[in-house]
């Protein structure tokens, strides 16, 4: 696939055209805001102090950006690929099952810090494998993987309302949710970095699974741009003519991208599920998924704009909650608007403001864009 | 005689329960019979839904309320347009997006405008379409077989349900006996042999929308004018999905999308029926194993067990004309 449009320099392509994108995004949302009859700067304000104000608010916002770096990591990791895995959010909400199995088995025998490891391959391994039946029709059926995902989102959701009214459901509770994990499946909590810096925190969520988070964040950089797999991942992504050229094997690397992709969506649940609620719950997920999607465009399918975006939208979140309880007109839902907005604006008209900011570029200096400079006559 | 009487129950809510989904898989039959994927019906359904019930309820009009869902439905119809069509965006992400910022707007200004938690308030007589008797209906209750099956299945439907099923053959005529039809076919196969014919390739998928956009908007009207009494927040549940799922099922036919969401919905008003029953042969069937069945038949048909669904050629890709 050709882009039509000229080269600009690195930084208008990696900063500038997101920002402006993002910032089209928030102001057609405080559009929205002034729709609704409140003042959208008051409500920026809100939400920005609600989100970095207090320590406790650091803590939730960066809580919150730990279970979206998972979910747009997954999502970049197969859009390297050329696949849209909108799955995400099936893939995590099953992974809850993996999870959940390991922690009631265990979490009475053993301490956390072997928990964890079990739980993070049982997450990741249910994750993958719930990726894998999509991947494996689309490389050797061509059904096409974003309708096959989203069928799955249904059928994952299906199954899980089925076991967490059934089977996984305590007997004599009324709550559709597993029993309580005992202490040997709760995770340390990382506040106290934050109270390093001299904040005070009111029981905050913040967990280990941030620096699982970050950690996966650099191991998708290593996968992507320094491994042969990833460049084999990236070659198919722009043009699965040249790839099969070059001898990839097609279904290798759609099967391998999409259990990676689905992998890192089922380490998402281990945040909120031993991170937070201690038990897995019915729709747990609640979006995280689908904000993925978000976080991944805006992020430009780079790991550091991914970690960057999903603290954004943890901001958002943490933000959003503030603001809901400082304007009633306003409830959480805003956020789902920014969300539809920042994927409308960074990533479907991602290149509408391009060719005015290459024409601007063009009239200072054409040599920046690739274009020869323009020579009068006589001169 | 009950279980013919519990037959026709079923059969009667699985009428009910496939109008939206009929609407909103003709709906995304036009846009991608014409090489538009539109994963943003629910969304556009949804805007339809709210728009319907709150203008219905404000101007006191059930017209005026199908005028404005529709009104609503197109608007976001062309925002997709303006987006995967002028700017070449990707189709699927620009119907995410569509679907996030119908999902959050309803809430948030139905929450402002009315202040009943997102619902719109409780449509009153004349604000939502009726239930339409045909002559002599009541008359015939009590001739044996037919009687019911005129009293309950052909009549006492509202006009949008018939509206739905007489889209059926409409759209079938407007695809395959009309100019537009015959172009809208092959700018979804062959956009550039359009384009060399003279015609506007962005023009034609832009009133393929449009027409995705009616119906999306007819069927929102629907679900919060007919079959409920007012908006309620998310009240679609995936049935844009649901009519994705069917779309294919149909592999992009009119006629046969009529059949696959019928299916789909005598699966839901299965399912609600038989919710605790247990069946002869397999024994209790779980409430979450029929709802899911649609979305695994289409699993297995997608994956060609069942037949092959093959998608308009160019869906998905963006026209560039020049080269």
């Amino acid at each position: 696939m050709s882009t039509p449009y000229a080269k600009l320099p690195a930084w208008a392509d990696y900063g500038l055209i997101p920002l402006i994108n993002l910032s089209v995004a928030f102001i057609v949302a405080g559009f929205v805001v002034l729709l609704v009859g409140e003042n959208p700067f008051r409500a920026a304000v809100i939400l920005v102090e609600g989100a970095f104000g207090k320590g406790t608010g650091i803590a939730f916002t960066l809580f919150y950006a730990t279970t979206f770096i998972f979910t747009g990591l997954s999502v970049a990791v197969a859009a390297h690929c050329g696949l849209f895995n909108i799955g995400t959010e099936g893939q995590a909400y099953i992974a809850g099952l993996g999870i959940a199995i390991v922690c009631l088995s265990f979490d009475s025998t053993l301490p956390w810090w072997l928990t964890f490891p079990l739980a993070i391959v049982a997450s990741a391994l249910v994750g993958a494998l719930w990726a894998l039946i999509p991947a494996y029709l689309q490389a050797k059926r061509g059904s096409h993987i974003v309708i096959t995902t989203i069928m799955f989102n249904f059928i994952a959701a299906s199954i899980m309302v089925y076991l967490l009214v059934g089977p996984l459901k305590p007997a004599g509770s009324q709550a559709p949710q597993t029993r309580n994990f005992l202490a040997g499946a709760e995770l340390p909590k990382l506040n106290w970095i934050i109270e390093l810096f001299g904040a005070k925190i009111r029981s905050a969520p913040l967990n280990i699974c941030f620096l699982l988070a970050l950690a996966m964040a650099f191991l998708v950089w290593l996968l992507i741009w320094r491994t042969r797999l990833g460049y084999e991942m990236r070659t198919y992504g722009h043009s699965p003519k040249a790839a099969r050229y070059a001898g990839i094997s097609e279904t290798r690397i759609i099967i391998t991208a999409m259990m990676i992709s689905g992998a890192l969506a089922g380490m998402m649940a281990l945040n909120p599920v031993m991170g937070d609620q201690h038990n897995v719950a019915i729709d747990f997920v609640s979006g995280a998924g689908f904000v993925g999607i978000a976080v991944a465009l805006m992020g430009r399918l780079h790991p550091v704009g991914i970690v960057l975006a999903a603290i954004l939208f943890g901001m958002l979140y943490q933000g959003g909650a503030e603001l809901a309880f400082e304007m009633p007109a306003i409830s959480r839902d805003m956020i789902v608007i920014i969300q539809g907005l920042v994927i409308l604006f960074a990533g479907a008209l991602e290149h509408m403001f391009r060719p005015y900011i290459q024409a601007l570029f063009a009239s200072f200096s054409p040599r920046s864009v690739g274009m020869e400079a323009v020579k009068g006559k006589g001169a | 005689m009950d279980i013919f009487n519990a037959i026709i129950q079923v059969l009667d809510s699985t009428i009910r329960l496939s109008v939206p989904l009929l609407l909103a898989c003709l709906a995304g039959l036009y846009s991608e019979r014409a090489g538009i994927f539109d994963i943003g019906l629910e969304g556009k359904m949804l805007v339809g839904a709210f728009a319907g019930a709150a203008a219905a309820s404000v101007f006191h009009s059930a017209f005026i309320g199908l005028g404005m869902a529709i009104l609503i439905s197109v608007a976001f119809a062309m925002v997709h347009g303006f987006a995967s069509i002028t700017h070449r965006g990707n189709q699927i992400v620009s119907g995410v997006a569509i679907n996030f910022v119908a999902a959050g707007s309803t809430i948030i200004l139905g929450q402002a405008w009315f202040q009943q938690g997102g619902r719109t308030p409780a449509l009153q007589p004349g604000e939502r379409f009726e239930a339409i008797i045909w002559p002599g209906a009541d008359a015939a209750r009590q001739v044996p077989i037919i009687g019911p099956i005129y009293a309950e299945l052909i009549s006492g439907h509202s006009i949008l349900v018939y509206f739905a099923f007489a889209m059926v053959p409409f759209t079938w005529w407007v695809l395959y006996r009309t100019r537009f039809g015959l172009r809208l076919r092959a700018v979804g196969e062959n956009p550039a042999a359009v384009d060399t014919a003279g015609i506007s390739v962005a023009w034609l998928r832009y009133r393929a929308l449009m027409c995705t956009g009616i119906l999306t908007g007819v069927a929102g009207a629907y679900l919060s004018m007919v079959q409920n009494g007012g908006f309620v927040k998310d009240m679609t549940a995936g049935k844009g999905y649901i009519a994705l799922a069917a779309l294919i099922f149909a592999k992009w036919k009119p006629v046969n999308a009529m059949f696959a969401c019928l299916l789909f919905g005598f699966l839901d008003a299965a399912s609600i029926r038989l919710q605790g029953t247990p069946l002869p042969i397999v024994g209790k069937v779980s409430v979450q194993f029929m709802q899911a069945l649609p979305y695994i038949l289409t699993v297995i048909l997608l994956a060609g067990f069942i037949g092959k669904a093959i998608p308009p050629r160019a869906g998905g890709v963006p026209y560039v004309k020049e080269r």
